[in-house]
C-alpha cells in the first residue's frame, strides 16, 4: 500500500506513455511532466500569494484579503482574472521586440529549473547527470531577462531597478553556487537524484544523513538560503523593486498579463530555489527518521518545501530592507569568504568521518569563521539597543 | 553525409561572421563581440573533433574547449575593463579615437 | 543529421549575423546571447553535457551581462558610427568571405574526414573531474592563476583613477589649468 502510494505518479506516467512507440516515449514523458509541474506549481503560486497576504496582514495587525470565497481564499482567482482582462500597455518609446520577449525570457528558464528537481522517489522529470549545473545555468540566464525588461522600457526607474537587480543577483550568485560545492564534494556527483539518495538513512541508523545535520552543511544551508532570498529579489533584498525608492523596479512599464508573468516568475524562482535547498541539504524526499519511511516520498518533499516557503513569508513580514552598500558588503565580505572557508571544511569532514572527530575538527572552524567574519563586517560600530527619546516604551 | 562536415561548416561560417564583424565594426565593444564569436567557433571545432575525430583519448578535445571557455571569460573581463578606461580618456568607445600613442 | 541540429545551426548563425550587423549595440549583445545558447544546444546534441551547460553559465550568465553592463556604462557613445563610413564593410566582407570560402573548400575537399562513425563513450562528470585533477592538473592551475590575474587586472584598470585624470584628458600646460579642469 505504502509502496503503491509512493510510486503513484510514476505508475500513472508510465501507464500514459506505455502505448506510445519507443522513439518518442521520453519526449512525451518529459512534456507530461512539464505540464504537471506547471499545473502543480501554478496552483502553488496562487495559494502562496493568498497565504502570504494573509500571514503578512496578521503580522501587521490587519485583516488582509477576506472578500472572495471562504476567508478570502479565492482572492488569487479574482486577481488572475483581473490581470488577464486588463489592457496591455506598451510605452510608445519602448523597444517593442525586447519589451515583448523579456517576460518570456524570464519565465522559461525558471520553469526549466524545475525539471531537475527530484520531487519523490523516481520522480525527476529529467534525470541529468549534470542536474545541478543545469539548475545554475538556467538560473543564471534569468539575469539577462531582467536586464531586457529594464532596458527596453526606456524608463529611468526601470533601468535603475534592472542595474540594481543584476548587481545583486551577480553578487549573490557566487555564494549561491559556492555553498553547494561542499555537497557535490561529499556526494561525488552533480546529479540531484544521487545527491538525495546519498542523504537517506543508512541501514541500521535511526537518523537520516541529511547534510544540514553536519557543521559545514548547516552553514552552507544558511548561506544557500540567504542567497536564495537575494536571487528571488524578496525582502530583505528587495531593493530592485523597492516601492518607496524606484516605484517597482524593472517591471514598472509592464501591465496586464505580462506583469502577472513577472510576478509568477518571481514566485516560481522562490519555489525552485527552496526545492533545491531541500534537495541539497534537507535530504530531498527522504524521511528524517528511519521509522518514518512509510510516508510517501513526495509528501516529504512538498512538506519541506512548504516549511521553507513559510520561512520566506515570515522573513518578508519581519525584516526591513537593506541599503545598497550593506547588501554588497554582506555578499562580498561575509558570505563569499564564509563559503570559501566551508569548502575545505567539507573536505576535512570527508576524511575525518561522521563521528565525534569530524565534529571536533570542523565545528570550531565554522563557528570561528562565522564569528571573525561577522566581527569584521560590523567593524568598530557598537551595536546597542536603540533608545527612543519620545516614544513611550 | 558525414556528420562532421555540417558541424565544421557551421564553425567556419561562425568564424567568418565574427571576423567580418570584428574588422568592420568600430565600436570597441562590438569588436570584442566579434572576437568572442570567433573563439566560440574555434570551441565548436574542438568539440566536433572530440566527438568524431580519431584521437583515442576520450577527453582532450573537451578539456581544451573547457579551458578555452575559462580563458575567454578572463579575456572578456580584461578587454571590457580596457574599454572602460578608453571611454574615460576619450569619452567614446570608437576604435578610431584610439589611434594616438600619447595618453 | 537531425533537424534539431539544423535548427540550432540556423539559430547560432542567425544570432551571429544579427550581432555583427544590427545598429543598436544592446541588440547586438542580446543577439550574441542567442548565438551562445544555440552553440550550447549543439554541444548538448554532441553529448558534451558538462561543456554545454558551462557555456550557458559562463557566457550567458557572466560574459553577456558584463557586455551589457559596459554598454550602459559607456552610454553617450551608444550610437555606432558604422553607417558614416560604409567603405570599411567591403574589405571586411571580402576578408571574411574569402576566409570562409577557403575554409569551407578545405573542409569539403578532405576525403579522409570520415574518421570515426561510432561515437566514443561519453565521459561521465566523474571521469572529467578525475582527469582534471590528474592529467590536466597543470593547465588547471595555470588557468586559476590566469583568472586571478585577470580579475585583479580588470579591477585595477576599471578603478577610477582620479589622481591622473586631469593630465590624461589632454595636454596640460600649467598646473593651474590642471586644477581648473578638475
Amino acid at each position: 500500500m505504502a509502496a503503491t502510494l509512493d510510486q503513484l505518479f510514476v505508475q500513472l506516467l508510465h501507464g500514459m506513455t506505455a502505448p506510445l512507440p519507443e522513439a518518442i516515449r521520453p519526449w512525451v514523458a518529459l512534456a507530461i511532466s512539464l505540464g504537471a509541474i506547471l499545473a502543480v506549481f501554478g496552483l502553488c503560486f496562487g495559494i502562496t500569494t493568498v497565504c502570504e497576504r494573509k500571514a503578512i496582514a496578521r503580522m501587521q495587525n490587519r485583516l488582509g484579503p477576506n472578500r472572495v470565497g471562504p476567508y478570502g481564499f479565492l482572492q488569487f482567482a479574482a486577481d488572475g482574472i483581473k490581470t488577464l482582462t486588463k489592457e496591455d500597455i506598451v510605452p510608445r518609446t519602448a523597444d517593442q521586440v525586447v519589451h515583448f520577449l523579456a517576460p518570456l525570457a524570464l519565465l522559461v528558464p525558471v520553469v526549466l529549473t524545475f525539471l531537475v528537481l527530484p520531487f519523490g522517489r523516481n520522480m525527476t522529470a529529467m534525470d541529468l547527470e549534470v542536474g545541478l549545473l543545469f539548475f545554475f545555468a538556467a538560473g543564471a540566464s534569468t539575469e539577462l531577462a531582467v536586464f531586457m525588461a529594464g532596458w527596453s522600457s526606456r524608463n529611468k526607474y526601470s533601468l535603475l531597478g534592472a542595474m540594481r537587480a543584476i548587481a545583486q543577483m551577480l553578487s549573490y550568485e557566487l555564494p549561491f553556487i559556492l555553498s553547494t560545492i561542499g555537497v557535490v564534494m561529499i556526494t561525488g556527483a552533480l546529479s540531484t537524484t544521487k545527491i538525495v539518495e546519498a542523504q537517506a538513512a543508512a541501514p541500521g541508523e535511526w537518523l537520516a544523513r541529511w547534510h544540514v545535520f553536519t557543521p559545514w552543511g548547516l552553514a552552507a544551508f544558511l548561506l544557500f538560503l540567504i542567497a536564495a532570498f537575494a536571487e528571488s529579489n524578496r525582502s530583505p533584498f528587495d531593493l530592485p523593486e523597492g516601492e518607496s525608492e524606484i516605484v517597482a523596479g524593472y517591471f514598472i512599464e509592464y501591465s496586464g498579463f505580462k506583469f502577472a508573468l513577472f510576478f509568477m516568475a518571481e514566485y516560481l524562482g522562490m519555489f525552485s530555489s527552496s526545492g533545491m535547498a531541500v534537495t541539497l541539504f534537507l535530504g530531498g524526499w527522504t524521511a528524517p527518521f528511519a521509522f518514518l519511511d512509510w510516508v510517501p516520498s513526495w509528501m516529504w518533499f512538498f512538506g519541506k518545501l512548504g516549511v521553507l516557503i513559510a520561512l520566506f513569508i515570515w522573513v518578508r513580514g519581519t525584516t526591513p530592507r537593506l541599503r545598497m552598500d550593506q547588501l554588497m558588503d554582506f555578499a562580498w565580505k561575509f558570505m563569499l569568504p564564509l563559503a570559501l572557508i566551508i569548502l575545505p571544511t567539507a573536505a576535512i569532514w570527508h576524511y575525518a568521518g561522521r563521528g565525534w572527530l569530524g565534529w571536533l575538527v570542523t565545528a570550531p572552524i565554522v563557528v570561528g569563521a562565522y564569528v571573525l567574519l561577522g566581527r569584521s563586517l560590523v567593524g568598530r560600530r557598537r551595536i546597542r539597543q536603540r533608545s527612543y527619546r519620545y516614544a513611550a516604551t | 553525409m558525414n556528420p562532421i562536415v555540417p558541424h565544421l561548416i557551421v564553425a567556419v561560417l561562425l568564424f567568418a561572421i565574427g571576423m567580418t564583424g570584428a574588422l568592420a565594426r568600430r565600436n570597441a565593444i562590438l569588436t570584442l563581440v566579434g572576437i568572442e564569436i570567433m573563439l566560440n567557433a574555434a570551441n565548436l571545432s574542438f568539440v566536433v573533433f572530440w566527438r568524431f575525430g580519431p584521437n583515442p583519448d576520450p577527453q582532450t578535445g573537451l578539456m581544451f574547449a573547457l579551458f578555452s571557455i575559462a580563458v575567454a571569460a578572463a579575456e572578456a573581463a580584461v578587454g571590457l575593463a580596457l574599454i572602460i578606461v578608453l571611454f574615460r580618456h576619450r569619452r567614446t568607445t570608437s576604435l578610431d579615437a584610439a589611434d594616438s600613442m600619447k595618453g | 543529421m537531425s533537424p534539431i541540429f539544423y535548427f540550432l545551426a540556423m539559430l547560432t548563425l542567425g544570432g551571429a549575423v544579427a550581432a555583427m550587423s544590427l545598429r543598436n549595440p544592446v541588440h547586438c549583445a542580446l543577439s550574441l546571447v542567442v548565438t551562445f545558447v544555440g552553440l550550447a544546444g549543439v554541444y548538448l546534441g554532441l553529448g558534451a553535457h558538462f561543456l554545454g551547460l558551462s557555456q550557458v553559465l559562463v557566457y550567458v550568465g557572466a560574459v553577456a551581462i558584463l557586455l551589457v553592463f559596459v554598454l550602459l556604462l559607456t552610454r553617450g557613445s551608444g550610437k555606432d558610427e558604422f553607417d558614416e563610413r560604409p567603405d570599411r564593410w567591403w574589405p571586411a566582407l571580402g576578408v571574411g568571405g574569402g576566409l570562409g570560402g577557403v575554409l569551407i573548400a578545405v573542409v569539403l575537399a578532405q576525403p579522409g574526414l570520415a574518421l570515426r562513425t561510432a561515437p566514443p563513450e561519453l565521459p561521465t562528470v566523474r571521469a572529467l573531474g578525475e582527469s582534471l585533477m590528474t592529467d590536466f592538473v597543470l593547465p588547471l592551475q595555470v588557468v586559476g592563476v590566469l583568472l586571478t590575474a585577470a580579475l585583479i587586472g580588470a579591477a585595477v584598470l576599471a578603478l577610477s583613477d582620479r589622481r591622473r585624470t586631469p593630465q590624461d584628458s589632454g595636454p596640460v600646460t600649467s598646473r593651474e589649468e590642471g586644477e581648473t579642469r578638475r
